[in-house]
């Protein structure tokens, strides 16, 4: 068990390995994984605690973490390896030839960990829905994890994935709403109005619970809460308040810094914002 | 050589139902999904003696195709059901991240493929969807030629690891290959011997090969039938042979010229022995609403056309020596 001191430490290191990571490859996104990295930290360290050492495909008898917004993937690569799925030096090879760290998660290398590839958007909460539904057919009363950002919204496939979740009442999911405000093209509410996200969930069927994500207290709290209404015919999402861009503060809430790698100098400073806790890879 | 002759017409998409029905009872890995189209695709034995095992999606293609990629994580073996064109471009994406880039254990089982699609015209005719998923790496492409084959190459693709795309029909049609055969993905089958010229031909068509072969034998022209039941893998071995022998080919599908049997065909004459190949295909042109029977005579996919084919094959043979 991580006390809360210690999951905030977990998430400094992993802010500072996504800010060195996309600065490594100088390409790759900083804002969305600096988002959503105390959510990342808190799901795998406090939350799943999956056994990194017995990674498996099927992923029987265990949690499972879908990542549908495969663009957060310097983030995850992060926890992963922090969590021990494999070697923190393995991360310097993100996004370069020959790496098992692509720009989007794949499962071509076979990079334990990861059981789907995303990166195009809108897929991840069918995926997972399917693998809940394996889940409830196996017997396996564990539960199914999917994070989605909240432009990715804006696909339809999305919409049809809600719908079938509440009236086939898969109720071992967890979804999750990366809800920065922030796409590439600017503030979702400039790009498309997504309106009032809470009653469409609702309306949809789901059970809802606010969350703000970069409070880590707060965070694994919430998840605590929802996992008590699992079981109960309804599925579960999280709308996520997050700042994208969180712990730097020339990044923070810039949605400029959603696809742009950071220059060295850029680097510095934004390093010089997040203490090292568990020492750099 | 055994001789084949129609035991009476059925659907090949019947035959994928009775698969479905037989391979369910055999696996209890096996769960179905199908998007409102459970009795076009004969799915409803399945639903009936499994229902814990049959998801209903609705008509949402493209969020089936997500479910059936992640159902495979926890080790079942997802089969999905709807038309070829809903089962393939409308959910092109999905298949290519969620299914064939992550090498997913998912069956996508497409009927009311080609023009015998007939009345319902363009919109559902599917004459690409080979093509398409042929691009995919890791994805197996299928087409059985009757219903005894479908019926077994459905059980063969649940047996096999990996991504698969299988390929029917609407409409009752010859039923000639044996009841009991073991279907072999990737092997071809020659159906009849022959010395003059080569017929390769996939799903429907295989039919109007083997009558075409008839026709050219009162001709006193000796065609081989081959059933290229698998366009990927390509059984390359039985295609070389066979050209080696007769010099000439004519490819029969009931699918574009791009990206389909003739071209898969001609990519390995040309590396391997430049030989003339005649393609009976529909050539970059949508369908249209008529009767199955209509459309394949339009199109230029009957009998006749791979008679005339195979006459013209065999001169291109003779002008250029080969």
């Amino acid at each position: 068990m991580y006390s809360i001191k210690e999951l905030e430490n977990i998430a400094r290191q992993v802010r500072r390995d996504i800010l060195r990571m996309v600065n490594g490859a100088a390409s790759g996104h900083v804002g969305g994984p600096l988002g959503s990295a105390d959510f990342l930290v808190a799901l795998y360290f406090d939350v799943m605690q999956p056994d990194p050492t017995a990674f498996s495909m099927d992923g029987k008898g265990e949690d499972l973490f879908f990542l549908s917004n495969g663009h957060l993937s310097a983030g995850w690569y992060s926890v992963l390896a922090r969590y021990g799925y494999f070697d923190v030096k393995e991360l310097a090879s993100f996004r370069k030839l020959g790496s098992r760290l692509q720009g989007h998660p794949a499962t071509q290398e076979a990079l334990p960990g990861i059981r789907m590839s995303s990166g195009s958007l809108g897929q991840g909460l069918s995926v997972a829905i399917g693998a809940a539904l394996t889940k409830k057919m196996n017997l396996d009363e564990h539960l199914v994890y999917c994070l989605m950002g909240d432009g990715e919204l804006e696909e339809g496939q999305n919409w049809e994935a809600l719908m079938f979740a509440a009236a086939h009442k898969v109720d071992n999911l967890i979804a999750v709403i990366d809800y920065n405000g922030k796409q590439i093209d600017g503030p979702v509410n400039d790009v498309l109005p997504l309106g009032d996200l809470n009653a469409k969930f609702e309306a949809f069927g789901w059970k809802v619970f606010p969350m703000y994500g970069n409070d880590m207290s707060e965070v694994t709290g919430t998840i605590k809460k929802a996992q008590w209404f699992t079981g109960q015919g309804q599925p579960i999402l999280l709308l996520m308040t997050t700042h994208m861009g969180c712990g730097v503060d020339f990044m923070t809430d810039n949605h400029e810094w959603h696809g742009v790698p950071p220059n060295n100098e850029q680097l510095a400073r934004a390093l010089g914002q997040i203490e090292e806790t568990l020492g750099d890879y | 050589m055994m001789k084949y002759s129609n035991t009476g017409s059925k659907d090949t998409r019947s035959g994928f139902g009775e698969g479905l029905l037989e391979i369910g009872r055999q696996d209890p890995r096996v769960v179905a999904l199908c998007a409102d189209l459970t009795g076009s695709l004969k799915m409803d034995a399945f639903a009936k003696a499994f229902p814990e095992r049959f998801i209903q999606v609705g008509i949402a293609e493209a969020n089936m195709m997500g479910i059936a990629a992640g159902l495979t994580i926890g080790g079942k073996i997802p089969f999905t059901g709807t038309f070829a064109n809903f089962s393939t471009s409308r959910v092109y994406d999905q298949i290519r991240q969620s299914i064939a880039y992550s090498n997913k254990n998912v069956k996508i089982c497409a009927s009311h493929a080609g023009v015998t699609l007939g009345e319902d015209g363009a919109t559902h005719q599917s004459l690409e969807d080979m093509g398409l998923m042929r691009m995919l790496p890791n994805m197996t492409v299928i087409c059985p030629c009757d219903f005894n084959q479908t019926r077994a190459a459905t059980l063969a693709i649940a047996k096999h690891t990996g991504p698969v795309y299988m390929r029917f029909g609407r409409p009752k049609w010859p039923n000639f290959t044996p009841v009991d055969q073991e279907f072999v993905i990737g092997k071809a089958q020659v159906m009849r011997e022959g010395k003059d010229v080569s017929v390769f031909a996939i799903g429907h068509l295989v039919w109007n090969a083997l009558s075409a072969a008839e026709i050219l034998q009162e001709k006193g022209i000796d065609a081989e039938v081959i059933n290229i039941h698998t366009l990927k893998p390509l059984d390359e071995n039985a295609v070389l042979n066979s050209i080696r022998k007769t010099g000439c080919a004519v490819s029969a599908e009931e699918h574009m010229r791009n990206g389909g049997l003739g071209d898969t065909i001609a990519q390995s004459f040309v590396r391997n022995f430049p030989a003339p190949l005649e393609m009976i295909a529909v050539n970059n042109t949508f369908g249209e609403s008529g009767k199955p029977e209509e459309l394949l005579k339009k199109f230029g996919l009957d009998v006749p056309d791979i008679v005339n084919a195979a006459l013209k094959a065999i001169t291109r043979k003779k002008e250029r020596n080969f």
